[in-house]
């Protein structure tokens, strides 16, 4: 009885201990983002000012903005946006509704995964071999170049996905009133799935803001404003990168400042994209 | 008659024309991926050429990176790279899984979206942001309390003495592995908890059923059930591990040698690219790190196909 008895109190509290180290590891979790966001918020509220939104980026030693910089990813994002979207919602369009059980798909899906998750110090690789060295100098464009090849895999990700999840029985509905398929696509599917891809293109909005590695030599940087795509552009996280490993208080200040407006901006981007699925979900 | 035939058929062979080539343009699209692919695998072989035609396999063999001598190796970097890497996993993989348990088994119904959403955030912070943090905060943390007491509690211990060698710089291997911990955390967590969800509701209650505790129940049920998935997220985890450039940049030091403490300052691929690319002179030293991107690929490749392949299976039995 009493064996029984101990057996019951030492399994109670074996498991006792492995839940409280569950509750302790959650609570890890928490608190690695709340000491991110405290030490952000603290170093980088400081240095805010209107002088950040309105001018350059100064020599060492002076005061200064991140005008340019901000200009910079802005530019390069969107480019990379207008470039890579077109491509890997059509490519998601062909494996859900072409190619569904076509070999063709499996093989795609499978290497997109993979380049959804490669190095993008690789992507920075492959773009300075593709146009950086025929061209014989840095750009812009290099790096807008560099930032779509990040945008396609996610992109092409979320479309699949949400054009799988579109009932049947709405494409059958529009091919029964004589639409030919592309229209059906076109009118029924990705009107059906609209706020899915949407998501997944904020998602690679917010994935490539904050993206460093690809710029550092496509893009490089540049200490003055250009708004010239075929010249060397500054960029918020090449800048974030060159001021925080510089030994001047001014530049780490601009560096903390910069690193809270882009965890800000890549943050409000995602909860505002989970938002637009989340409320699909609850329905 | 004929007239209203004869524009029907035009009407229907428009129609298939341009679905023709709308199937075309989203087919052209699919297989732009697959040259992506293989144009990045082509243009790294093409710019490592020079370097692996000077050095040939003992590239991968050396120590040595002297751009004055142009004599390059990779295996300092290489090791930085495996053994950041490795222990970034031992920390995050047993946290991720406990954070996963305490989602699915624990948390209060209420809290379990917000907190998953708070673990989800973590993985979209940009990895630069960890870098700032982990060299300005975390690092000195390290360097002032954490480091000198591990020193001193291990300087007498034959082994671990030589492992946490001092002096406490703050930076070095340890404090990489930490960070990448940090940051693989989400990844480990959210696919181990989509696996966990996958568990047949029916298994986990008979097994409460004969009187199972929580902790019985995963460890004897839902961990058995769901080992390939988790492996796959382990994987993934570890793919994301080994080409992290951003982060372990800032925090690894970058010196080009392999030392036996933890605490000393290392390199590893990604922060050999990131940090000397822009001043590579000389096409042997551009080729050599452009050799160090190849190997980085390779590896990556290889990790992420074995996890996609490993997730691949477990979708395949959830969805029979």
């Amino acid at each position: 009885m009493s064996t029984a008895l101990s057996l019951h109190q030492s399994r109670k509290r074996k498991n006792g201990v492995m839940m409280a180290l569950c509750v302790v590891a959650a609570g890890i979790g928490l608190a690695w983002l709340a000491l991110i966001l405290g030490a952000l918020i603290y170093k980088g509220l400081s240095g805010v000012s209107l002088a950040v939104f309105t001018q350059m980026t100064p020599p060492p030693g002076d005061a200064g903005g991140l005008l340019n910089a901000i200009y910079g990813s802005i530019v390069m994002t969107i480019i990379g946006i207008v470039v890579g979207t077109p491509i890997g919602v059509l490519a998601g369009t062909y494996m859900a509704e072409y190619g569904r059980f076509s070999k063709l798909t499996t093989v795609v899906r499978f290497i997109n995964d993979i380049l959804l998750s490669a190095p993008s110090i690789i992507v920075g690789l492959f773009v300075y071999e593709l146009m950086v060295r025929p061209m014989g100098h840095f750009s812009a464009i290099a790096g807008a170049v560099a930032l779509s090849i990040l945008v396609i895999p996610v992109v092409v990700r979320t479309t699949e996905d949400m054009l799988n999840l579109v009932p049947n029985a709405l494409r059958e509905a529009g091919t029964a009133i004589g639409a030919p398929r592309w229209v059906v696509i076109r009118s029924v599917a990705w009107r059906a799935a609209m706020s899915g891809i949407v998501t997944g293109i904020l998602l690679a909005v917010a994935r490539i803001s904050g993206e460093t590695a690809p710029l550092l030599f496509t893009a490089l940087n540049n200490q003055f404003w250009s708004s010239n795509l075929n010249a060397p552009m500054a960029s918020l996280p090449v800048t974030i990168f060159q001021f925080a490993l510089s030994p001047y208080e001014e530049w780490q200040q601009l560096a903390w400042t910069g690193a809270l407006i882009i965890t800000l901006t890549v943050l409000g981007l995602s909860i505002f994209a989970r938002s637009l699925t989340g409320r699909r979900e609850d329905r | 008659m004929p007239a209203a035939r004869g524009s029907r058929d035009a009407t229907v062979r428009r129609f298939a024309l341009t679905d023709a080539i709308f199937r075309a343009l989203t087919k052209g699209a699919a297989i732009l991926v697959l040259v992506l692919l293989g144009g990045v695998a082509i243009s790294l072989i093409a710019g490592s050429w020079p370097a692996l035609s000077t050095f040939g396999l003992s590239f991968v063999g050396s120590e040595a990176w002297n751009p004055v001598t142009e004599k390059f190796g990779a295996l300092a970097p290489i090791y930085g790279t495996i053994i950041t890497s490795a222990i970034a996993i031992v920390i995050a993989v047993p946290i991720g899984i406990g954070i996963a348990v305490f989602l699915t088994e624990l948390c209060p119904r209420p809290l379990r979206r917000p907190i998953g959403m708070a673990v989800e955030l973590l993985a979209g912070i940009p990895s630069i942001i960890y870098g700032i943090w982990g060299l300005f905060v975390f690092a000195p943390f390290l360097q002032t309390t954490v480091q000198p007491f591990i020193i001193w509690m291990f300087h007498g211990v034959p082994g671990l003495n030589s492992l946490f060698a001092g002096p406490p710089y703050g930076i070095g291997l340890l404090t990489s592995a930490m960070i990448l911990a940090i940051m693989i955390l989400p990844f480990i967590t959210s696919i181990t908890k989509d696996v966990f969800d996958t568990v047949p509701s029916v298994l986990k209650e008979s097994a409460y059923g004969i009187g199972c505790t929580t902790w019985e129940v995963t460890r004897r049920v839902v961990i058995p059930y769901t080992r390939v998935g988790i492996m796959g997220g382990v994987m993934l985890a570890l793919g994301r591990a080994l080409g992290e450039t951003m982060a372990v940049t800032f925090v690894i030091g970058n010196a080009h040698r392999i030392s036996a403490s933890l605490f000393a300052p290392a390199t590893t691929i990604s922060a050999t690219i990131a940090n000397e690319f822009t001043e590579a002179v000389g096409d042997l030293y551009t080729s050599s790190l452009v050799a160090l991107g190849l190997i980085l690929f390779i590896i990556t490749f290889i990790i992420l196909a074995i996890a996609r392949y490993m997730l691949l299976r477990i979708d395949s039995r959830a969805g029979a």
